[in-house]
């Protein structure tokens, strides 16, 4: 698993990892879904477009997660999957996910932004790339 | 936190000394083993906060203060526009004036007990709760635009509620200076569907008693009497102010070297409020603050629609509505001198004390009333700003309390302990009706997940920010 979720005393922190840095940024992205629900309820019947651009790879994940709660809350969506492409701190992605179900998905709160709490993103001694930071719930 | 690294001012009033960057002190107020128990983090948020430019006075932390980003939840600091001063739009967070309103029922308990599961039942359809959740309003542009500079003045102008609701709230339910223009395309489209919609995580609306009065004559001007049952509402400025907060957040951190501010942690992020970027913020932050009493507003008219169907003919009047997570102008008296601040208030009630102008006449002799929300197991207070006896401005914390137990432990773990089915059924054995849908949310806001809220607004009152008015009780919760 690529993907937690991490304890912070009033909201919840989302961590990815992976070989890549866009890896990470997919699992921080399944980690944040976590946060909501259980991501293996949410299925990946429709897909979502998402571009972002930023002068770092730091706001870049903040922007990333900021597009996703976007998307969830307008489009009334869960996301499950998400694929990744990224070069020179510019991000495309598709995010497949499903219109949220109450009654199925259980959701325990929505995100209401990513913040710069925590928020590392760094490629570990064991070249690993990690990318975190909490979202306020 | 270590107390060593603090000065005790008094029993319940503790100083972080300047250090390194800051340029006024810390001050916390709480008892020892509240103050003991709070987070490391919150020392160092608190001198962080100290050390921004044009801060006045002292940078403030409540009973309740806790980690949170930037700011500590529960913290206070005023800013001077004449000396270099900053609206930041991390010391006000996300959740723009996420706040709570309570409403007086004119009935007692007597009265609800045979009918509360029904009441439950109607407040749960009637009121959209829960992520996803939509209202039944749908605002086009100009619409969203007359909301977001009328506040819950525009709400009743469409129908929602009375004028005199209106004369029972902060800013009598519409902030000037809201600019509609500065709030982006994305903030109005999150609000489009979800005017008068509770929102989910700690947010709710409660039936409750009043159980104890611990001042009567107080509670009297207030209208309580023991025996009453109340209705109070927690929630905020939706998807709005949630967007407002992260684009202004990220706007802020990217224009902060450029404005020369160095800043120890980007969640501080803040403009000069001499600044086009400062004022825009003001206005899109205010545009939040009347989205909120918007939204409080239509769910109060929603409350009374649901009360009406099982006890026709009821009233509803509010006792008050109060904000959290705000940066308010105002006046206030800093060394014999009167000046106009920016107040942060993240996590935080104002509270003015007897005899200001901006409270409703029959509350000036008593002061403000400060509505303090626990958890739904537990009990909410009723408060009143004090005024603050000896003190050369006649206030603490610019006219401030707490505003909540906060949290004990992180969503997570409470996830981890409890199931939200237990706890449901837990609750309701002790005659406490919970309405959610969603079993998960229910243990994450576990009654034991949160601090007591009791210790917080004991503290709060030996402190001299407010003194207790009354104790409330729930019957029936409804989470969002």
């Amino acid at each position: 698993m690529n993907w937690e979720t991490f304890a912070h005393e009033a909201d919840i922190g989302v961590r990815g990892t992976g070989r890549t840095l866009a890896e990470a940024f997919a699992g921080a992205a399944t980690a944040m879904t976590a946060a909501i629900c259980d991501p293996a309820k949410v299925g990946s019947g429709e897909t979502v477009k998402i571009a972002c651009a930023a002068p770092d790879e730091e706001m870049l994940l903040v922007d990333w997660l900021n597009a996703l709660v976007f998307e969830m809350a307008t489009r009334r969506m869960l996301f499950s999957h998400f694929d990744v492409t990224m070069e020179n701190h510019h991000l495309t992605a598709t995010a497949w996910g499903e219109p949220l179900d109450i009654a199925r998905h259980q959701p325990a709160t929505e995100v209401k932004g990513a913040t710069f709490c925590e928020l590392v993103v760094r490629r570990e001694p064991d070249g690993r790339w990690l990318a975190q930071c909490v979202v306020d719930v | 936190m270590d107390l060593k690294s603090l000065r005790q001012r008094g029993e319940f009033e503790w100083e972080l000394p300047m250090a390194d960057a800051m340029r006024v002190p810390g001050v916390i107020f709480g008892s020892r083993e509240l103050v003991a128990a709070m987070d490391e983090k919150v020392r160092e948020q608190v001198a962080n906060v100290a050390g921004l430019p044009g801060i006045v006075e002292a940078s403030y932390a409540m009973p309740d203060a806790h980690w949170g980003y930037g700011f500590p939840i529960g913290g206070i600091a005023a800013f001077d526009a004449d000396a270099g001063g900053v609206v930041s739009a991390g010391g006000v967070g996300f959740d723009i004036s996420c706040g709570v309103r309570t409403l007086h029922t004119g009935l007692k308990l007597a009265d609800v007990e045979a009918h509360k599961a029904r009441l439950a039942d109607r407040l749960f359809a009637r009121i959209p709760a829960g992520i996803g959740s939509t209202g039944g309003i749908r605002l086009d542009a100009a619409g969203m635009a007359a909301m977001l500079k009328g506040g819950a003045r525009w709400a009743v102008g469409e129908g929602y509620g009375l004028d005199a609701d209106l004369l029972r709230m902060e800013e009598f339910g519409c902030v000037a200076g809201a600019d509609p223009g500065a709030v982006s395309e994305q903030a109005k489209k999150r609000q489009r569907d979800e005017m008068g919609t509770l929102g989910s995580g700690n947010h709710y609306l409660e039936v409750q008693v009043v159980s104890e009065l611990l001042d009567e004559a107080a509670a009297r001007t207030f209208g309580l009497a023991a025996g009453d049952v109340v209705v109070s509402l927690h929630c905020g400025s939706r998807g709005l102010g949630h967007q407002i907060g992260a684009d202004f957040l990220r706007e802020m951190v990217l224009a902060a070297p450029a404005a020369g501010l160095a800043l120890p942690d980007r969640e501080l992020a803040c403009a000069p409020l001499k600044s086009s970027l400062g004022q825009r913020y003001l206005g899109a932050m205010r545009a939040a603050i009347n989205c909120a009493l918007a939204n409080r507003q239509i769910i109060t008219h929603l409350a009374r629609q649901a009360f009406a169907e099982v006890f026709p003919g009821v009233e509803l009047p509010l006792l008050y509505d109060v904000s959290h997570n705000t940066c308010k102008e105002e006046a206030h008296t800093v060394d014999g001198v009167r000046r106009r601040l920016f107040v942060h208030r993240k996590g935080a009630t104002r509270a003015f004390g007897p005899g200001h102008l901006e409270l409703p006449r029959e509350y000036q002799h008593v002061g403000q009333p400060v509505l303090i929300g626990g958890s739904m197991g537990t009990a909410s207070y009723v408060l009143a700003g004090a005024a603050a006896a000896g003190r050369k401005t006649g206030e603490h914390a610019f006219g401030s309390a707490c505003h909540g137990a906060g949290r004990a432990m992180s969503r997570h773990e409470a996830a981890r302990r409890w199931h939200g089915r237990a706890v449901v059924d837990d609750l309701a054995a002790r005659g406490i009706l919970i309405r959610s849908s969603s079993s998960r949310g229910v243990a994450e806001e576990a009654p034991l997940a949160y601090k007591d809220v009791t210790a917080v607004v004991d503290a709060a009152e030996q402190a001299g920010l407010a003194c207790k008015v009354a104790r409330l009780a729930p019957l029936v919760c409804v989470k969002g």
